[in-house]
């Protein structure tokens, strides 16, 4: 029999455009992820995930109680956590008449968590419902975890959305390597090997060094003048692309949004405009 | 009186709860609430207008296109562009958006709504030859049954081989939303949060070797479609023929219409391959006046001065407020509640007499011994999404084949110092509305009204209760400890929590207390 590996995804401040990128997968796919052994001899097993899960209201709610009963399972978070109005901008359930705000769900189930994953740039860095006025008091989960100090292993898996294949690569690695060394996550947590310079990989990198711009947007070139934030972003899109490789933003003419970086959107906006001067890009290669 | 609370509802996209009281058996009150807060109105104000269709996106990673079409739509017409967009513009958009229904649809049926009608377990031991069941009889084997246990229990009724059909569909339709998601990005650069789609038309271009990987893609859904989808659903009908009688709920059904076959010229386009239209059960079809649209907040934690209009309404909280329930408000067109989504749509064609939908409709009432009256129920939406998709993905192919390499696909535009925009348009899931004021050449106020606050918004100023809450009332209820007919009810509208709640700005701790209570 295979060793079973407990899962359990909770959803904040989310779109659902995580769960929705991990269903688009192609080696491994969510059938792959799910219904096998990702890694043979290992099979995850998800107990908690309300968008794909059978059971509903209470059915699911003592799923996640009897899954987080035992300490060591994989903590996925999938959005940011609102600390504003004491967690009540998010509900994870109900049990025996008591509503849990999803901050107070995440605090308790990152306690007796083997690690805990943010999955997507809101779960990440805060992302959009972090975005200025930050109404809700939406949160990173790196940051929300060290305000209640609680110490977890933490990998970041920015990207609004997530690439699915950065999200079973970094499951893959933990069945069958363990959790990753502190070397091999950059400064802000995220996988180094999913997340080099954009601008460093771009097919259209020839025309930024020849001065050949997009002027607006549809126009072929580089898109550095209609705003592409790729000189200042750390994601593999331009190698690993999008929907099984089918196209990524800059070979659809749309620039770069700096979807994966925590300034993201605030930082990375007006997203048409371009992101400062070249003398200011400091660029080093 | 037995008080059921489904919290979280499952399945759907977001945080839904619902909470009803059972009395003999028969549910007597329901009420709707979406558990989750962002601020999207909020955090749009003062940016660029053009990013609007980028951020609003993220509103739902479910319907994101529709949600960059309407607002797309508004930023065209705040622009004075909404007429001038190329054809290779209109185009690619209705095939994104196209493509997203499609996946939309099937993981509707297949991977959120199916679990309560078909028995997974059906594959326990399977040995024959298909391989979708073979990787769930695996599974199963392994003995590790969740997510897919535990579950309520006690009302599967197909039969073995029907069960075993509809799993390996199951398994099937998972790389079928994931190929229209790829169809999708042909186009769309990326999916979820695509990036084609701005003022003035797309940014990408069509090319042979594009349209031909489409017609590829499409040529699989397509087949899926017919092959498996429908017929499933006809499976599932047949064996659940009471849900045909429950679920009706308002049965006052809008749409806007959807997919320009024209340059856009008013709100609601010059020629749509559905077209708009308020719906009744005696299927009388009337016009859609956009002024009719208003948002009632007697029973949604807003300040009474958010009621109205949504070309003027804000968003003020009133989180201490009296009687109030929900964070959605309560959309009403001429003061009525109003369901929307992919039945809304089929009606509106079949009463057009459009050839294609009224020969579907008329073939699926007939396979089932069914009157139009059967519509609007459960199945009904189930059928009518199902019916739908197989229309679209037909169409999709003569929309391909029209586009012209070479020619334009957008056009040039420039942000106004003051105007207003309106995009008015369907998503999957219903009627989708995005209103827009610029000043300063920033975006001064924007206002959404999405299918799911039509759908499940809470009871209006004179208390009368919304579709969804409508639907589940007078419900029957027959194993009050797995109950259900309230997840079926409530899943037939295809909720999408994440689009309808709008959101507001914390005003202290009185908050938590009123979202419990």
């Amino acid at each position: 029999m295979a060793q079973e590996i407990p899962a359990v995804w909770v959803q904040g401040a989310t779109c659902s455009g995580c769960v929705v990128s991990v269903l688009n997968g192609v080696s491994p796919d969510i059938t792959h992820l799910l219904l096998q052994q990702l890694v043979p001899g290992k099979h995850v097993s998800l107990r908690f995930m309300p968008t794909v899960m059978a059971g509903t209201g209470e059915v699911a709610m003592r799923a996640l109680d009897d899954a987080s009963a035992e300490s060591g399972y994989l903590l996925i978070v999938e959005g940011s956590v609102q600390v504003g109005a004491d967690g009540a901008y998010c509900m994870t359930g109900e049990v025996d008449g008591h509503e849990r705000s999803f901050a107070s769900e995440v605090e308790r189930l990152a306690r007796k968590a083997m690690a805990v994953i943010a999955l997507g740039t809101c779960a990440s860095y805060g992302g959009i419902p972090a975005a200025d006025p930050n109404p809700t008091g939406a949160t990173s989960v790196g940051e929300f975890l060290a305000d209640k100090k609680i110490a977890v292993p933490l990998i970041n898996i920015p990207g609004c959305p997530p690439h699915p294949d950065r999200f079973t690569g970094v499951i893959a690695s933990i069945l069958m390597r363990g959790l990753p060394e502190a070397d091999a996550l950059d400064d802000i947590g995220r996988p180094k090997c999913f997340y080099p310079l954009i601008h460093e990989n771009c097919e259209r990198r020839p025309f930024f060094d020849a001065g050949k711009f997009a002027q607006k947007p549809g126009d072929d070139g580089c898109l550095y003048l209609v705003g592409c934030k790729g000189p200042v972003t750390y994601a593999d899109c331009p190698i690993r692309k999008w929907n099984g490789g089918r196209n990524w933003p800059v070979e659809n003419n749309s620039p770069c949004l700096g979807c994966t970086e925590p300034g993201f959107p605030d930082a990375m906006s007006p997203f048409y405009t371009k992101i400062s001067d070249l003398d200011d890009l400091k660029l080093t290669f | 009186m037995t008080k059921i609370v489904l919290d979280p509802v499952s399945r759907i996209e977001g945080h839904l709860r619902i909470e009803v009281t059972v009395d003999d058996g028969v549910v007597k009150d329901a009420r709707t609430a979406g558990t989750l807060f962002r601020g999207f109105e909020i955090i749009l104000q003062g940016r660029d207008p053009r990013d609007a269709s980028r951020m609003t996106q993220r509103v739902c990673g479910v319907c994101p296109i529709a949600h960059a079409t309407a607002s797309t739509l508004a930023v065209d017409d705040a622009y004075g562009v909404a007429d001038a967009i190329p054809d290779n513009g209109r185009i690619i958009r209705n095939l994104i958006l196209g493509s997203n229904y499609l996946q939309s649809h099937i993981l509707h049926f297949y991977h959120l709504a199916a679990p309560d009608y078909v028995d997974v377990a059906a594959a326990a031991g399977y040995s024959g030859p298909d391989a979708g069941l073979t990787k769930v009889a695996g599974f199963i084997a392994g003995g590790e049954l969740a997510p897919f246990l535990p579950r309520y229990e006690g009302d599967y009724r197909l039969t073995k081989e029907q069960n075993l059909a509809a799993v390996s569909h199951y398994v099937t339709a998972l790389e079928m939303r994931r190929k229209a998601h790829e169809m999708l990005t042909i186009f769309g650069g990326r999916m979820p949060h695509e990036v084609a789609i701005m003022v003035g038309g797309v940014t990408c271009t069509p090319t042979d070797d594009k349209i031909a990987a489409f017609l590829g893609y499409l040529s699989d859904l397509r087949t899926f479609i017919t092959d498996c989808y429908l017929p499933d659903v006809l499976m599932v009908a047949k064996a659940y023929s009471d849900y045909a009688e429950i679920g009706a709920g308002v049965s006052r059904l809008l749409t806007y219409g959807v997919f320009d076959q024209k340059p856009k010229t008013g709100p609601l386009g010059a020629q749509r391959f559905f077209t708009p239209g308020l719906i009744d059960t005696d299927l009388n079809k009337g016009a859609v006046d956009p002024a009719k649209i208003t948002e009632a907040v007697k029973n949604s934690w807003f300040d009474d001065a958010c009621a109205g209009s949504p070309v003027t309404s804000s968003t003020k909280p009133s989180p201490a407020k009296d009687g109030a329930y929900s964070w959605l408000k309560a959309p009403r067109y001429d003061g009525h509640p109003t369901e929307v989504g992919p039945l809304a749509r089929v009606l509106s064609a079949y009463i057009d007499g459009k050839p294609e939908i009224k020969a579907l409709v008329d073939a699926t009432l007939s396979e089932l011994g069914a009157t139009p009256a059967a519509l609007f129920s459960v199945l009904g939406r189930i059928a009518a999404r199902a019916i739908e998709a197989k229309v679209i993905a037909d169409a999709m192919v003569d929309w391909a084949l029209a586009l012209k390499p070479g020619e334009p696909c957008i056009v040039e535009s420039a942000v106004p110092d003051e105007a207003r925009g309106a995009g008015l348009s369907d998503a999957a899931r219903g009627a989708v509305g995005h209103w827009l004021t610029v000043k300063d050449k920033k975006i001064a106020n924007y206002q959404l009204v999405v299918p799911t606050t039509w759908n499940l918004g809470p009871r209006d100023d004179n208390d009368v209760p919304g579709p969804a809450e409508q639907a589940l009332l007078g419900t029957k209820v027959k194993d009050l400890d797995n109950p259900f007919e309230l997840g079926r009810i409530v899943r037939s509208f295809d909720p999408c929590l994440a689009c309808s709640v709008h959101v507001v700005t914390p005003k202290g701790d009185e908050i938590a207390r009123h979202i419990v209570t």
